[in-house]
């Protein structure tokens, strides 16, 4: 009791290097908080960009190239997979759905991804989630055009607006068509996946841009011919699907759903020696694995920054703690002398850094919670990570744990000094 | 109370003669003793010997019976916090404690000291705020100053917060080394009645050492520690 009261005023005395152990502690534990916390984010928000997909398959590159290029937008793929193949493959027994995809044009920087309405269907993200509509519909003419969240709010896009959708990838590029304005219909929810900065147009769109005006009053005029033809209201929807769809040579690449898992190996081998056309199938969740495999090693630095971060703090506490030792010998000698025992000094030191490091660990975690709820945003936005605010799980828990005992074990180092402090060293000093 | 006999003490092993020879030293309970001697004659050292701090070479050191050299450390650290006020020539305060605190700090380590307090008193919780409020005005710290900084006071009221320190809790025997030695000389003589009025009351022995031979009258006896020490 004495000594708890002792260990706290002797802190409040010496409070400014003592503030600033803690501060340093305290900033420590909030770096490896946040690291790690974005660490763990990025991972989950990676491997969450897509689920329930089975198979991706696009024309023969890298496995990691070709997830790359069709989910995460990064890079090109020269090549693309014919429409004839699309077409037989999917017509195999055991698919349950397909998604066309056709990438490589962009609008103001974001890409632009033709598909068809089944995307809106069958596409999923993290566990299993359907993609949702927070404003609007899907597209359902050709100059309609659904946009992922971050798009409507970084270009301030409202439904309704009228906006220009150019060739090729890049903010600058030189063919602009003016003469094809989109309408937006459709805004979808935040998914914190690049599908959130991708605007999304039926794929007869495509060659819409690539075609020029000539082909929308082609399909603008094949659509009435058929009307004409066909009074017959389901034959007309199945026009406006084709409509939608329109008549592409090639598209990028197709995502996939199978009934039954089984499936899945097998037509991926078909796929793989596919005679016409020299395919890939991968199977998303096993590359996005090898991929998050490739990125370990900055996962591993990143980590090995955070602990390198905390053990300075340590070591700096230790320091502070020595070179307090030396100047609170009287302090001690004093105590000894009203008749303190070597081992409540022990105690007396070991609290109080035991004591500087639990503040130090309050203080990091309260700095950490404002990091994760300032930047949260920004990480989103800029990075596409989703950082939870969540009660500090076991794991972080455990970080701290971790910091503590190397706190309290680092204290012991002084203490066990102080404690072979013999009186008659600290009687010799003089005042 | 005390007896020390055929003591020597060296501060190393190879020293060739010892800093302290005493053929033999007898204090009997309620004396008070002034000790004197020159700088060097080695006042602190026997002080040292007499707390328990320092273990001597050679002879048999009682203090209440117990000799002291045959404790180990720890009972020696335990007795001493027991049976022993110490009031120290540069008073050793501690800078974050209010005087009272300082005071209440004298009987923290030693149940028997506070056992001593709370027995006397019928206000358990606040029993040793009250003693070492007692004390402190006893000893003449008005009651402006009890919970002032330390660092604020003067020497001498500084020195009557560890005179306090040293009372509380009554232990048998209160050694002063040279706790007047920054005081003028009115001073002294009125702080030495107070130290005495507070040995009576307490019931303990005094041992009060000063190169200063002019507060020898004071004392009821005073040792020469030069003609104490055996010439070798």
């Amino acid at each position: 009791m004495i000594i708890a009261k002792l260990a706290y005023k002797s802190l409040l005395n010496r409070r400014a290097s003592v503030l600033l152990t803690l501060f340093t502690i305290a900033i420590s534990v909030m770096l490896l908080l946040s690291i790690e916390r974005v660490r763990i984010d990025a991972k989950s928000s990676f491997s969450n960009t897509i689920s329930g997909t089975d198979l991706i398959v696009g024309a023969r590159t890298g496995d990691i190239q070709l997830l790359l290029s069709s989910v995460f937008r990064i890079g090109h793929t020269n090549n693309g997979v014919s429409w004839k193949s699309y077409e037989y493959i999917t017509s195999q027994r055991g698919v349950k759905w397909s998604i066309p995809i056709s990438l490589g044009d962009s609008h103001k920087g974001q890409a632009v991804l033709g598909t068809t309405l089944d995307y809106f269907s069958h596409y999923r993200f993290a566990k299993k989630q359907n993609l949702t509509f927070n404003k609007g519909r899907p597209f359902a003419a050709i100059n309609e055009v659904v946009l992922g969240s971050e798009v409507a709010n970084k270009l301030g896009y409202k439904l309704n607006a009228s906006i220009v959708i150019s060739h090729g990838m890049g903010n600058t590029s030189f063919h602009h068509h003016d003469d094809n304005p989109f309408k937006v219909v459709g805004v979808l929810n935040p998914t914190g996946t690049p599908v959130d900065k991708t605007l999304h147009i039926p794929l007869a769109a495509i060659d819409l841009i690539h075609g020029g005006k000539a082909s929308l009053v082609h399909e603008h005029e094949h659509e009435h011919e058929h009307e004409h033809e066909h009074e017959h209201e389901h034959e007309h929807e199945h026009d406006e699907h084709n409509n939608l769809v329109g008549h592409p040579k090639q598209i990028t690449a197709f995502l996939m759903g199978f009934n039954s898992p089984l499936y899945t190996l097998q037509i991926r081998r078909n796929i793989n020696q596919y005679k016409p056309e020299a395919l890939l199938g991968i199977m998303p969740t096993v590359t996005l694995k090898e991929l998050w495999e490739m990125l370990a090693i900055v996962e591993k630095i990143l980590l090995l920054f955070s602990a390198v971060v905390v053990l300075i703090s340590l070591l700096g506490m230790l320091t502070t703690l020595l070179a307090n030792l030396s100047q609170r010998r009287r302090e001690l000698a004093i105590l000894r002398s009203v008749g303190a025992r070597p081992w409540h000094l022990f105690t007396l030191i070991s609290i109080e850094s035991l004591l500087t490091t639990l503040l130090g660990c309050l203080v990091g975690s309260a700095l950490y919670y404002l990091a994760i709820f300032s930047a949260g945003g920004y990480l989103q936005s800029h990075a596409g990570i989703s950082v939870n605010i969540t009660m500090l799980s076991y794991y972080e828990l455990g970080l701290i744990g971790v910091i503590m005992a190397a706190g309290f074990i680092i204290g012991l180092i002084p203490a066990t000094r102080a404690y072979f402090y013999s009186l008659s060293d600290g009687m010799s000093i003089k005042a | 109370m005390i007896n020390l006999k055929n003591v020597t003490f060296k501060w190393h092993k190879s020293d060739s003669s010892p800093t302290l020879n005493i053929k033999e030293l007898v204090i009997e309970k309620g004396e008070r003793i002034f000790l004197y001697g020159p700088s060097g004659s080695g006042k602190s050292t026997l002080l040292a010997i007499l707390a328990g701090i320092n273990t001597v070479t050679s002879g048999e050191v009682l203090i209440l019976n117990k000799n002291l050299s045959t404790l180990s450390n720890t009972t020696r650290d335990a007795f001493r916090a027991d049976h022993i006020g110490y009031i120290f020539q540069n008073f050793n305060l501690l800078p974050y404690l209010s005087p009272i605190e300082n005071v209440t700090l004298g009987c923290e380590f030693s149940k028997i000291r506070k056992q001593k307090i709370l027995k006397q008193s019928s206000n358990k919780s606040a029993a040793l705020q009250n003693e070492a409020i007692r004390l402190l005005n006893a000893l003449g710290l008005t009651a402006q100053y009890h919970n002032k900084n330390v660092a604020e006071l003067s020497i001498g009221q500084q020195q009557r917060v560890a005179a306090a320190r040293a009372f509380i809790g009554s232990p048998e025997l209160i050694i002063a080394d040279e706790p007047t030695s920054a005081l003028d000389t009115n001073n002294r003589e009125s702080f030495i009645k107070l130290l005495f009025e507070q040995a009576k009351l307490s019931n303990s022995t005094l041992v009060f050492v000063s190169h200063d031979e002019t507060l020898k009258p004071l004392f009821n006896r005073s040792i020469d520690l030069i003609n104490l020490q055996e010439q070798v």
